[in-house]
């Protein structure tokens, strides 16, 4: 364009310049509304979300013994707490904790209402770059150690030391009944 | 540096081509007659090396996804039939993972090469930018590429690598479940890696184009730094260099085959020799050699976001290097202080090459003993924070600052009076010429 006066009105915008614009916001929403079907393709698809529930039986954990089962493809711990261990996890001031969360709201309760302490629920996959931790007292606070990096959490599974930002998570699960649990 | 192109068609048919497609005048502009500095060394040879490391990648992996399986259930299996039954599958499989190891080899030389010699100063800053791109396009073809054999450290590596984008979403796994194509590394994160592990390559070989034109643009660097000024200084590429870096090439690929016949699993890792497994992490996991360095810095710092902030940011630093250094003169050879920092930001990467490779608790060496009879002392993590801080020291602090204050050393006048030891210019501050 050599003369720019031509597409002005004494620099007002000229309807030219509004049908521009129009043009390009068209585009642009349009360009958008294509690559949206490519980005979104590779989220997880209907027949892996309906996998997404699991259920086991608790009463099949000893007490102070855990079991790992899979749930949505990934390790869960389930175990079975000593009184000791429960003890240990309720004494913890939580204002001292990275990620403060008392014991209790990392359970859920069962259908009379009751908590089962002894039962603790989480993913297995720790929360700095998801490795497995090590159970069974593992580490320097009696609950799981992550040898990848060194996380430390304890028999609440919370995280007490290393590089790890968050307590191990505790996923979405219901009681059944008295000792089953569904996951998902 | 591209002059007026020289190139005269010899035959009916040529001259025809040529006023139609002039490929034949850019393949003689580019590789034939292109003038070329005449003192180039051996560490100029690494460019023509890295050309054929890439199509030794792509002819090898063209053969093996013939023969390769991207599903969870056979993957493992079909490397283990391509190494086994696969006539000469051993080869290619062999040439294919020592080949990345050799790419990394000899992209490291070529980029060190760039630091030393100031081959990222003006006018030559796009050339290098496109040399950063291509740095991390190869490392997440390789990255991808390693998850392929579904070992142990592939499934591991990959979880690792994937979980440091949780660092963004505040821990609710948006964008690793869209990554993974699941709620954890599966079957669907296999599929669409070797996907891209296939089409990364081919992206990289247009950036290698981009590259090579923008390097026949503003001619090649050389060992004094002084730009080129008269015809004296050069020489045609054909056939001084077409021969030099075909000598090169040959002894690279020396070293190449010792790797790949008489150790090919050197580099490699024992654990990836054992199926994945989501339900057993390895003891220590540990990415390949050539990405140590970045690892180590990932796990010096004790954050799990700044540390990921760090190790992109420790690649990204160098896109903008060319504005950081403010040294006018290119070449370390005349900066008597600024070559030192450069041998210890060698030996830095070194460093953190070998902490990647250690557990961060472990010992350097030991000090003392604590009350409970524990060994105490310098561990890996105090080496590896150290060396992170020179790492970043040397970009952000030492070649901002040693270009103000630095006396460089007398340059020669010309390419063609360094080559034939001619009269120097003088070494005072004020003599230096704009970017020699
Ligand atoms: C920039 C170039 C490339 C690099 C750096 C690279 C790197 C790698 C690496 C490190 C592995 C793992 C090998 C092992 O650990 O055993 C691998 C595997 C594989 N690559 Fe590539 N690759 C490149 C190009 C390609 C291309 C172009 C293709 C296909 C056309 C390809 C196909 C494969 C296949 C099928 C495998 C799995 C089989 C195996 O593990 O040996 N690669 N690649
Ligand atoms: S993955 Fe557990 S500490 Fe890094």
């Amino acid at each position: 364009m050599t003369d720019a006066s031509i597409d002005t009105h004494d620099g007002e915008p000229s309807r030219r310049d509004f049908i521009h614009i129009a043009t390009g916001a068209f585009a642009a929403v349009g360009a958008g509304l294509v690559a949206w079907p490519f980005i979104v393709q590779m989220n997880p698809a209907a027949d892996t979300l309906a996998l997404a529930s699991t259920e086991v039986d608790l009463s099949l954990v000893d007490e102070g013994s855990e079991i790992t089962i899979i749930w949505r493809g990934r390790p869960v711990f389930v175990r079975h707490r000593t009184g000791e261990e429960i003890a240990e996890a309720e004494a913890v001031d939580i204002s001292t904790l990275r990620d403060p969360q008392t014991d209790d709201e990392r359970l859920v309760p069962g259908p009379d209402g009751e908590y089962r302490r002894q039962y603790l629920i989480m993913l297995a996959t720790c929360t700095h770059l998801g490795c497995v931790p090590l159970g069974d007292g593992a580490g320097d606070y009696g609950g799981w150690f992550c040898p990848c990096h060194g996380s430390h959490y304890d028999t609440s599974g919370r995280i007490r030391r290393g590089p790890a930002p968050l307590n191990l998570i505790v996923p979405e699960y219901t009681y059944l009944d008295d000792s089953r649990v569904r996951i998902g | 540096m591209s002059g007026p192109s020289t190139y005269e068609p010899k035959t009916g048919f040529t001259r025809w081509l040529d006023q139609r497609l002039p490929i034949v005048r850019l393949g003689y502009d580019s590789f034939v007659d292109f003038p070329t500095p005449k003192n180039l060394n051996y560490w100029w040879t690494f460019g023509g090396i890295l050309m054929v490391c890439l199509v030794t990648q792509i002819v090898t992996g063209v053969v093996l996804a013939m023969h390769y399986v991207p599903h969870v259930d056979y993957a493992f299996a079909s490397v283990q039939r391509i190494e086994r039954d696969v006539p000469f599958g051993w080869l290619v499989q062999n040439i294919h993972s020592n080949g990345a190891s050799m790419f990394f080899l000899a992209v490291y030389i070529h980029m060190f090469r760039g630091l030393y010699y100031g081959s990222y100063k003006p006018p030559r800053e796009v050339l290098w930018i496109l040399g950063c791109v291509i740095l991390i396009l190869m490392m997440a073809t390789a990255f991808l590429g390693y998850v392929l054999p579904w070992g142990q450290m592939s499934f591991w590596g990959a979880t690792v690598i994937t979980n440091l984008f949780a660092a963004f979403d505040g821990g609710t796994g948006i964008i690793t479940n869209w990554l993974w194509g699941g709620f954890s590394v599966g079957n669907a994160t296999l599929n669409r890696f070797y996907s891209l592990h296939y089409l990364l390559p081919f992206i990289l070989a247009g950036v290698i184009i981009l590259h090579v034109w923008a390097l026949h643009v503003v001619g090649n660097n050389n060992p004094t730094g002084v730009s080129v000024k008269s015809r004296a200084d050069t020489v045609p590429f054909h056939p001084y260099y077409t021969v030099k870096d075909s000598f090169a090439i040959v002894l690279f690929f020396i070293l190449f085959a010792i790797f790949v016949f008489f150790m090919p699993n050197a580099l490699g890792h024992a654990d990836n020799f054992i199926p994945a497994n989501p339900l057993s992490t390895p003891a220590e996991i540990v990415p390949e050699w050539y990405l140590l360095p970045f690892y180590a810095i990932l796990r010096a710092i004790p954050n799990k976001l700044l540390g990921v902030i760090a190790m992109f940011g420790s690649l990204l630093i160098l896109f903008i290097l060319p504005w950081l250094d403010t040294s006018r003169v290119r070449s370390m050879r005349y900066r008597p202080i600024a070559r030192w920092f450069f041998v210890f930001f060698v030996i830095c990467c070194l460093l953190l090459g070998w902490c990647g490779a250690r557990n961060p608790d472990h010992l350097v060496f030991q000090t003392g003993v604590d009350a409970e009879g524990h060994a105490t002392g310098f561990t890996f993590l105090m080496l590896a924070r150290i060396n992170t801080a020179y790492y970043f020291g040397y970009f952000l602090i030492i070649l901002p600052l040693l270009g103000l204050i630095e006396t460089p050393k007398a340059r020669p006048a010309s390419i063609d009076a360094s080559v034939l030891g001619g009269r120097k210019v003088s070494s005072s501050g004020a003599a230096v010429q704009p970017a020699e």
